[in-house]
Order: structure tokens, then C-alpha cells, then sequence
């Protein structure tokens, strides 16, 4: 069993009245590509912004490299090594590509490092190389996620978090945004990820949960889950 | 030549309203919120630069003033603003309003009702060429204004903070998730407001040496009504809207038949650009996202 680098336990979340999340715990570990996968409201994105600390938490912890997280602010968290990619990309559209990706390091004192991330940022993304002084509002929605996935590199994360990075992308993309998921975990960094697009999750990830109305209802290996016939019938459209 | 010099007084005061509009609008964009306290935060300085007379330095009664003002924009947003950060924004505007109150009243329990005549801070004297006539004070104004724009323009373009800024303003949330500590940027908006309403103060002593409890209340309405001209939340709008204003209203007071009606040239002014372009000459029509 590898170490444990983020450890969520019987989490609580509530939207004034309304409970999002009821009591939720899971982990994962290092190097590994977790899945968590769900309905529309069933919670993802709010396990999402409690772990990085958009939001705060009712009852609950989360650990985070055996430090507690819990309260911590979301601006701090950054700096312990968790980046963000938010759903919807959330780049800053009046500024330019090389302005967004600066701020992805703005935590950050290391400047050599951070020229040395640019540039493997720019080798991963040529189309941001090429773009670096346009205005990142009027890039393509496929050139935004990388820039957002660039972006939340140059924070030098061991864990990523990433939100519906596929959402509103061609077929084509879609596939290209994954194949970049897995090269975070080929370059050593841990990934977790919430998706719409279950089938293809699965398919990239070593384990997964399923999210039920602020519930884990089933979780497991990834490839066994997959064959499982209820997630099969509710979220493959199998 | 009469006009010209209109022109260039109104490129002076407009340029006073404009150092005012720009508090409004960078607390706008980057805090969302309204602050209606800001033009007596001008009025908090005007009293800083007259108790710091005692040095009988005009300049370094501005050197206090500012510092006294940052202080007070701080210790407001501390006290009175971030303890409503996610309250619904008329409850953020009505404080708002009562710290405006507040700190007249404050300045009339301890300076009288009374106005005060500081006219150290005064510059007189013109440079006069045949019909031609424009005061040091309006050349003054004129050059500090440009100085603060210039300096203001390369701060947000070209430093980290002034990236974060920018940041903060689209997107809190987002901005967070870059490490970037969005109090502290607030703050410092904050601050850089303040400072701005203090050098504001001094060159509306330096042309007319009257100080009351309500020395910033109608410049900060007019620079308040800049702002929204030029687009709130648009630091180059800011810029636009007061140097605009202040040309109106400059050449409305040229004219004898207009000058009566010049506030409500220059509110008219306002009503009919935000007919035409509702989020102000060089606003962006915000999305509201859900």
C-alpha cells in the first residue's frame, strides 16, 4: 500500500439549510489517478472546494500529507502543493496567457524554477507558447483548459486537482485533455479528478468513487467498478 | 482663448475628480462594493494636512495626511467592510453610508462646525499671455495628475500585485486558488484609494482654502458620477469619466446662460451615457455567473 497523500474524512458540507455533502470520507494516494464520479448536484464540486478550501467545511477533516487542512485557507493551501483546476477554467481573461501563467506561480520565490516550469509548461502546450501575449479571453475553449492546466502546473503541485477538464470540448479534445492527465501521473504528480464523462475517467484512473447525493455509495478499483452493473447502467449508458 | 483656457481648468479639476473616481472604482473591482465613505475620507485628510500645519510644511502635512488616510481606509475596511464579505451588497452600502456619517460627525465634534482657512496649501500667481490666463494651481494639478495615472497604469500592468489585482477583481474565487491572499489585496486597494483622496485634498486646498466636515461630500459625488461614466471597476475609465466631467463642467461655467445649471449638465451628462452604453464608456457588460 503506497502512502496516503490526501485523506478526507466524514466530511459535512451544507448550503445554508441544505446538507451537500453527508459525511463523506475517502483518500488517495500518491501517484495514483482517482476518480470521482457522479449525477449533476451530487456533490463533486463541493468535495472539490472543501479540499482546497473555497469552502468550509461543517463537521470533518481533511489531511493533507498528515497535516490537517480542514480550516486552512484556500491561498495557503496552494502553497503546500495542491493546485486547482477549477470547472468552467476560471482563467483570467483580461490578462494574457504568460500573465495567467504567472500568477499560477505567484506563491512562489524560486524565480529559476519558475523558468524552468515555463518552459516545460510552453514544451507540453506549444499553442501557449505561441499565443503567450494574447489576451487569454479570446483563446478556444480547448486552449483555455490547457492554459488552466498549465497554469495550476506552474504552482508545482504533487496533487491536482481537476474539475470537468473535458466539459465542452470536441471528441478530439476530450481525448487529448486525458491523454495529459495521464502525463501528470507519468511525471510523477498525483491527479484527482471529477468528470461527467465517467467512461473515459474510469478508463485513466487506478481507483474511483461514486458520489450520490453528497453520499459515496460504491468506490473501488477503477477497471472493476467500470464492469460493476449499476455503474455500468447509471453513469457508463450501458 | 477664453475657451482654451476652459479647457484646461476643466482638464485640471477633471483631473481631481479623476484621482477621486479612481478610489471609487478600484474598491469597486476588486472589493464589489460601493464605497460611500471615500469622499470623506478626502475631507479626514483635509484635517490630517491642516493638524499637521504645526510642522509648517505644506508638503509634509501631505506626507501625513496620506499616511493618515492609508491608515483610515484600512482600519474602515478592517472594522466596518470584511466582516460583511459575502453579506448582501445593500447591507455592505447602507455601512458604507453610516461610516461616511460617522466620520463627518467626527470631524465636527472635534473641529466645530465651523470651516477652517488653511491657506498655506494655497498657490497663487498665473502665467497670462494677451487673453490667455491659467494659474500655477491648475498647471499643478494638471502634472500631478498625469504623474499618478502614469505611475498608477504601470503598477497594475507591471507588478505582481498589480497582476494580483487584476486577478482579484474577475475572479475572487479563482484568484484564491493562485495563492493569492485576496485580504491582503483588498487592503492594499484600500490604501492606494486613501492615499489617492489625500492628494485629492491637497490640491483642493491648494485652490480654494475652505475645510468643513463636507469638504469631500460633492467631489465625491462628482467623482463617484465619473466613475460610472467612464465604466466602474475601469481603472482607464476612471481616468476618462473624471477628465471628461471636468471638462463639462468647466465649459459650462465658461458660459454666463449655463452656468447656473452646471451640476445638472453634468448629471445629465450620466443619465444619457448610461441610456447609450449602460456599463459606461469603457465598462464591459459584466456576466453575472451563477
Amino acid at each position: 500500500m503506497s502512502e496516503t497523500l490526501l485523506r478526507v474524512e466524514d466530511l459535512s458540507v451544507y448550503y445554508g439549510v441544505i446538507q451537500a455533502l453527508k459525511g463523506i470520507s475517502f483518500s488517495v494516494n500518491r501517484g495514483e489517478i482517482v476518480s470521482l464520479i457522479g449525477a449533476n448536484g451530487a456533490g463533486k464540486t463541493t468535495t472539490l472546494h472543501t479540499i482546497t478550501g473555497l469552502i468550509r467545511a461543517k463537521s470533518g477533516h481533511v489531511f493533507y500529507k498528515d497535516a490537517e487542512i480542514t480550516r486552512v485557507p484556500a491561498h495557503k493551501i496552494v502553497t503546500m502543493g495542491m493546485s486547482h483546476v477549477p470547472e468552467g477554467r476560471r482563467i483570467f481573461q483580461n490578462l494574457s496567457v504568460y500573465e495567467n501563467l504567472l500568477l499560477g506561480a505567484y506563491s512562489r520565490k524560486d524565480k529559476k524554477e519558475i523558468e524552468g516550469n515555463l518552459e516545460m509548461v510552453f514544451r507540453q502546450f506549444p499553442r501557449l507558447e505561441e499565443r503567450r501575449r494574447q489576451l487569454a479571453g479570446t483563446l478556444s475553449g480547448g486552449e483555455q483548459q490547457m492554459l488552466a492546466m498549465g497554469r495550476a502546473l506552474l504552482a508545482s503541485p504533487e496533487l491536482i486537482v481537476l474539475d470537468e477538464p473535458s466539459m465542452g470540448l470536441s471528441p478530439l479534445l476530450v481525448g487529448e485533455v486525458f491523454e495529459i492527465i495521464k502525463s501528470f501521473r507519468a511525471a510523477g504528480k498525483t491527479v484527482l479528478l471529477v468528470e461527467q464523462n465517467a467512461k473515459m475517467a474510469m478508463a485513466i484512473s487506478d481507483r474511483a468513487y461514486v458520489l450520490e447525493n453528497g453520499l459515496i455509495t460504491m468506490s473501488g478499483d477503477a477497471k472493476a467498478l467500470a464492469e460493476d452493473d449499476r455503474v455500468r447502467k447509471a453513469y457508463l449508458g450501458a | 482663448m477664453e475657451f482654451l483656457s476652459a479647457l484646461l481648468n476643466g482638464f485640471s479639476s477633471g483631473g481631481t475628480y479623476a484621482i477621486i473616481a479612481i478610489g471609487y472604482t478600484m474598491v469597486y473591482g476588486i472589493a464589489k462594493m460601493l464605497n460611500f465613505a471615500h469622499g470623506d475620507i478626502i475631507m479626514v485628510g483635509g484635517y490630517a494636512m491642516f493638524v499637521a500645519l504645526v510642522f509648517n510644511q505644506p508638503l509634509v502635512a501631505l506626507a501625513f495626511a496620506i499616511l493618515a488616510c492609508m491608515l483610515l481606509g484600512i482600519t474602515v475596511e478592517r472594522l466596518a467592510y470584511k466582516p460583511l464579505r459575502g453579506a448582501s451588497s445593500l447591507a455592505v452600502l447602507i455601512t458604507a453610508i453610516g461610516v461616511s456619517s460617522l466620520l463627518q460627525s467626527l470631524a465636527q465634534i472635534i473641529f466645530g462646525a465651523a470651516p477652517k482657512m488653511p491657506t498655506q496649501f494655497m498657490i497663487n500667481g498665473a502665467i497670462t499671455l494677451g487673453t490667455f490666463r491659467i494659474n500655477y494651481s491648475t498647471l499643478v494639478t494638471l502634472a500631478v495628475t498625469v504623474v499618478i495615472m502614469t505611475a498608477l497604469t504601470v503598477f497594475v500592468k507591471y507588478t505582481k500585485t498589480g497582476r494580483a489585482m487584476v486577478a482579484v477583481s474577475e475572479d475572487r474565487g479563482a484568484a484564491q486558488l493562485m495563492g493569492i491572499n485576496t485580504n491582503r489585496i483588498i487592503a492594499i486597494t484600500f490604501a492606494i484609494g486613501s492615499a489617492l483622496a489625500a492628494v485629492a485634498a491637497y490640491l483642493m486646498l491648494m485652490k480654494a482654502p475652505t475645510l468643513s466636515s463636507t469638504l469631500g461630500a460633492m467631489p465625491g459625488i462628482k467623482a463617484f458620477t465619473a466613475a460610472v461614466i467612464g465604466g466602474i471597476g475601469s481603472i482607464p475609465g476612471a481616468m476618462l469619466g473624471g477628465v471628461l466631467l471636468g471638462v463639462i463642467e468647466s465649459l459650462a461655467l465658461s458660459v454666463p446662460q449655463l452656468a447656473p445649471f452646471t451640476d445638472a449638465i453634468e448629471f445629465a451628462v450620466l443619465i444619457v451615457i448610461l441610456l447609450v452604453k449602460p456599463a459606461g464608456l469603457l465598462g464591459k457588460a459584466r456576466r453575472e455567473k451563477v
